[in-house]
């Protein structure tokens, strides 16, 4: 029998379809099927400026936009040789982190109902809307928040912004024992998530599998530690790793990761400095501030010409990697030194994972096909872009 | 910015050169990475042998370049990882647009298999020896490829009225 699952059922996390043929109530072929998000990212980004491009990112993976945003700011930054300032280099770690664990949340509380545990999806959402919070007063908006901008971040600090992320880092440590009292060793939540979806390591390296996945499956692969960007280096934190390679596994290093990046988060509040600068200094590529603007002729002119005819990096290319929730997240950009890129493709961290999906379900159970989807923890706008 | 690189990037390509001459045809350093430029007809044994003796064991991305007009117009760029030597390097071969064909590297890195099907789905390229080489985001039907540079960023279909020609506002 053939089944059609998707792309309106809701555990598919979006609208991927998959075609199942079964036997009895085992999976025996997988054949997925995608492109109902297709919105033709990359080629709109050859026809805007770079500056221009930061606000699609944002709409790819939609549970991490600044981690998109902060992959493409790289990109472009290594093209022109910035040197970002290292106030900033913190600030962005201390965004990128939130919205890690913000995106966690989405999963933990998405794949528990999947699963059929109603009430971790309210208490997930309840802290989630807490760094949403954060994100609104950072940058003015709780999602597509365009925060983190070539050579540096958009906006200073908001005033009480310690206070604020120190209340949220005092109480999300009992608030994820809370997840971990009602799940780790629930017995529904062992029956529906031990043993099920297994990949060797082996095959999860030469599928190209990357994040949460991939360490579950015993290597500690994390872009943070092995090519460190954004100063990650000085950050002092563990790479959570498990062996069952299991969704159960899975489960358990990303909630191993809220903590680890909670601890991220309290060393980069250490770090911000109450003075500095928040943008690198490149009259023609920077806007320059407000002020100056207004009583510089200089200045003037590099507003309207950034703001009209952009900034023309050399010929020439530059990928990028960072580790978003979901894995390794790259962004590739080729210029041939006009002012809009040449080529800009991003290596979407759920379009290469979610190939695994058959290998992962043939041989399932139907059931189980619920809990595989849920476990590679799949974004479908960064999967179709 | 990230040293994206590493300090083992550059020896690559000696070692290339060493095991076969013809593998490499340009090195290029930019801004702390290398592209090793390789001929078309040696993709894929290079890819297996960096794989195989360099430990080249991550595909972590590929994509495609158009450089149209420019003859031979489309890159090939693979994005390599060596988990064990924490190196990065990028392999890249140049296709005409005359015969878009390439040996397909998913015998070496199964991973790339979606990848290549990305590009042949959007840029056009040919993959011999893919195992399913089918379009992946856009309809079975799409007619061209839509980042090839000659194909307009508002598509051929679905144009609104008043874009078309010789259109009259009322």
């Amino acid at each position: 029998m053939v089944l059609n699952m998707g792309p309106q059922h809701p555990s598919t996390h979006g609208v991927l379809r998959v075609l199942l043929e079964l036997d009895g109530e085992t999976v025996v072929k997988a054949v997925p099927d995608l492109g109902y998000l297709h919105t033709g990212i990359e080629k709109s980004c050859e026809h805007k400026t770079y500056s221009q491009t930061i606000t699609l990112t944002d709409r790819m993976d939609y549970l991490n936009p600044l981690g998109n945003n902060l992959v493409y700011c790289l990109a472009v930054e290594q093209l022109l040789g910035l040197e970002v300032p290292k106030r900033a280099q913190y600030i962005r770690v201390l965004m990128v982190e939130l919205q890690r664990i913000s995106s966690h949340l989405v999963w933990l509380g998405t794949h528990a109902i999947d699963m059929g545990a109603m009430s971790v999806f309210l208490y997930c959402f309840r802290e989630r809307e807490e760094i949403l919070k954060i994100f609104e007063r950072f940058a003015g908006q709780r999602m597509m928040t365009s925060y983190i901008r070539i050579g540096g971040v958009a906006l200073e600090p908001p005033a009480g912004w310690r206070e604020m992320i120190g209340r949220f880092l005092k109480m999300m440590p009992s608030r994820v024992d809370d997840y971990e009292t009602l799940l780790t060793q629930n017995r529904i939540w062992l029956a529906r998530l031990k043993n099920v979806g297994k990949i060797e390591l082996e095959d999860a390296i030469a599928r190209s599998m990357s994040g949460p996945t991939l360490r579950a499956a015993g290597l500690a692969y994390d872009n943070r530690k092995v090519f460190p960007y954004s100063s990650y280096e000085e950050f002092d934190f563990n790479v959570p790793t498990r062996t069952d390679s299991d969704c159960y596994g899975r489960y358990m290093v990303r909630v191993a990761e809220i903590r680890e990046s909670l601890k991220i988060v309290e060393q980069a509040m250490a770090k911000i400095t109450d003075q500095g600068p928040i943008r690198t200094d490149a009259p023609g590529i920077i806007p320059p501030e407000r002020e100056k603007m207004k009583t510089e002729m200089e200045a003037l002119i590099y507003h309207f010409k950034i703001f009209t005819e952009g900034f023309s990096p050399p010929p020439g290319d530059a990928y990028v990697a960072i580790e978003s929730p979901r894995g390794e997240l790259g962004c590739y950009i080729a210029s041939d030194g006009s002012p809009k890129p040449l080529r800009c493709h991003f290596r979407a961290p759920s379009f290469v994972n979610l190939q695994a999906l058959p290998r992962i379900i043939e041989g399932q159970l139907l059931a189980d096909v619920i809990a595989c989807i849920g476990t590679i923890d799949i974004v479908l706008g960064d999967v179709d872009r | 910015m990230s040293e994206s690189g590493g300090k083992n990037a550059g020896v690559v390509a000696e070692q290339l050169r060493a095991w076969n001459a013809n593998a490499v045809s340009e090195v290029i350093e930019f801004h702390g990475e290398t592209t090793i430029v390789v001929p078309r007809e040696l993709l894929r044994i290079t890819a297996e042998y960096c794989r195989a003796h360099l430990q080249f064991n991550f595909l972590s991305d590929a994509t495609s370049v158009d450089r149209f007009p420019v003859e031979p117009r489309f890159e090939l760029n693979y994005h390599l990882v060596s988990i064990p030597n924490r190196t990065k390097i990028r392999l890249r071969t140049r296709v005409s647009g005359a015969e878009p064909v390439v040996d397909s590297v998913v015998p070496v890195w199964p991973g790339a298999g979606w990848l290549e099907r990305e590009i042949f789905d959007l840029m056009g390229i040919r993959f011999n020896g893919h195992p399913d080489l089918r379009r992946i985001l856009l309809p079975d039907d799409w007619e061209g490829y839509p980042l090839r540079k000659d194909y307009p960023t508002e598509g051929y279909r679905d144009i609104p009225a008043t874009f078309l020609p010789g259109f009259k506002k009322q």
